[in-house]
């Protein structure tokens, strides 16, 4: 069986610079890697090239063996901040199908099995009392589960989500976490999960990578103080605190 | 109130206005959601480019009028996403070459000045019901495409980012919505006039979406207001004697502040 995420020497310049530089990772099934590393680092980057909505200059990109752009059914994806406007009229629900365009397709209206998957995503994220509720009266935290419920209710095999927990507190993000998880370990689902913080996800994670124009990964859970300073430019103080670690920087 | 429709050329003012009114109802609520209504703008001031070519020509200047709107649109589009000028800096130039071109075509077309602030202004009692007819059949077009693409532009006007990742054809998506914003400007060219179009485009959606929830009801309640505002804008306008058009304008603003006051 073909990796589920397979990029091989991927270089991406934006505006003349150079945004992924020598970008090299392999994710099979059941990995979940969080995706650490500086703003401006290129990780919401590497998320497009790997939704085949940027085109690498150079590499190769191969999402379940195929061109990103084909493999888009079995894929899941939240954005960075979905900005929209909060008295949008529409309810959870309608956002939630607004994921099985692809099943759906185009000219065709959604059908009850599409609806039957939305309410079960929903549920799947503890929002199923809040269907009918207008997505713009939800809190943040529950905002960002319906979008949660969005990129999974295609039933894809590979989550990509974009600094999912932006703007939702620290009890809102635990539960989060553990949901993800849950579909992890549960469902094999493979994710990838761009964060800024190390601290929150290392405990859930069973992959690690710190990306700042190169890729710094190892395959595995441990980055070196090395990768880490590399990345961040700077010293970086590490507290190992068992698990979860901690990363402190000395200075912005 | 009945006596002001003894005249025909009342009656087909209506059912235009009303007409008009289904049209802008729903492509309004779109052009609302999409935050696209200053290129809406420069659309309907685009499109008079067109018409004046036409008139100079000798040609049909309404069909003009809707390839200009419509090169204008994909202009826009094109020199913003291709370019380093942002978007409302393409609709400002696009705008005002639209207008300039119109004005030297027109000037040099000989005795269709009456006609020019016509279409700057329109003249909803100078309508036909051949007119009316057109905009119904345009109405009906519209319709049945907002309704075979309702999931497509729901997703392109909540978060067309997502959509993009979902595959979904954003760019060609837009470009129909502005199609369909042009084809609705020309025709109403004749009835409020360019300037007022945008009003008619906007004002009802606004203040319907300030007191509905679901987006159905959201567009009823927008073809609702629209045609209120032009039967009794007409109304007003035949009993104090003033300019319909204005009236329509002038009924549906105060409406709108009146709404957006009540909302808060």
């Amino acid at each position: 069986m073909a990796a589920i995420v397979l990029v091989k020497g991927l270089f991406v310049t934006r505006d003349g610079h150079t945004v992924l530089e020598d970008v090299n990772l392999e994710l099979n099934e059941g990995n979940f890697l969080g995706l650490i590393g500086p703003n401006g680092g290129g990780k919401s980057t590497l998320l497009k090239v790997m939704l085949g909505l940027i085109k690498p200059d150079r590499g190769d990109v191969r999402i379940f063996g195929l061109e990103p752009a084909q493999a888009r059914k079995l894929v899941g994806y939240m954005p960075q901040k979905t900005l929209f406007d909060q008295s949008f009229p529409v309810t959870a629900l309608d956002v939630v199908l607004m994921g099985r365009y692809n099943q759906a397709g185009l000219f065709q209206r959604y059908s009850s099995e599409d609806r039957k998957a939305a309410s079960r995503a929903l549920e799947a994220v503890g929002m199923g009392g809040y269907a009918g509720r207008e997505i713009g009266a939800l809190s943040g935290g529950e905002q960002q589960r319906v979008f949660v419920a969005r990129s999974m209710v295609s039933d894809p095999k590979l989550l990509l989500l974009d600094e999912p927990t932006a703007g939702v507190d620290a009890a809102q993000q635990t539960e989060f976490y553990d949901l993800l998880c849950g579909l992890n370990r549960k469902m094999g689902i493979t994710i990838v999960l761009v964060s800024h913080d190390i601290t929150a996800i290392s405990k859930y994670v069973n992959r690690i990578a710190c990306l700042n124009q190169r890729l710094y990964y190892h395959g595995s859970k441990e980055l070196t103080n090395e990768d880490i300073e590399k990345a961040y430019g700077c010293p970086v103080e590490m507290i190992a605190h068992g698990t979860p670690h901690r990363v402190l920087r000395e200075h912005d | 109130m009945i006596d002001f429709l003894q005249y025909d050329f009342m009656r087909s003012a209506l059912a235009s206005g009303v007409a008009a009114s289904v049209l802008c109802g729903i492509i309004g609520i779109y052009v609302i959601l999409n935050r696209i209504v200053f290129i809406s703008d420069g659309i309907a001031h685009a499109a008079f480019g067109g018409i004046g070519l036409g008139y100079f020509l000798g040609l049909d200047p309404l069909a003009f009028g809707v390839l200009s709107a419509i090169v204008t649109a994909i202009g826009i589009g094109t020199v913003s996403s291709r370019s380093k000028v942002s978007e409302d800096t393409a609709i400002g130039v696009f705008l005002a070459t639209g207008m300039a071109v119109g004005v030297m075509f027109m000037s040099m077309s000989r005795g269709y000045s009456k006609d020019l602030f016509g279409f700057l202004f329109g003249n909803i009692l100078a309508v036909t019901w051949s007119d009316v007819g057109i905009i119904l059949a345009l109405t009906l077009v519209v319709m049945v495409l907002f309704a075979l693409l309702y999931k497509e532009f729901l997703i392109l006007s909540f978060d067309p980012i997502y959509g993009e990742a979902v595959g979904l054809p954003v760019r060609k998506l837009r470009l129909l919505l502005l199609c369909m914003v042009a084809f609705s400007v020309v025709v109403l060219i004749k009835i409020v006039g360019i300037i007022m179009v945008i009003a008619l485009l906007t004002i009802p959606g606004t203040i319907s979406r300030q007191h509905f929830r679901s987006l159905p009801a959201i567009m009823a309640g927008s073809i609702l207001c629209g045609a209120v505002f032009v039967t009794l804008g007409l109304f007003i306008s035949y009993q104090l004697d003033v300019p319909s058009g204005a009236t329509i304008i002038l009924t549906a603003a105060a409406a709108f502040f009146v709404s957006t006051l009540a909302s808060r």
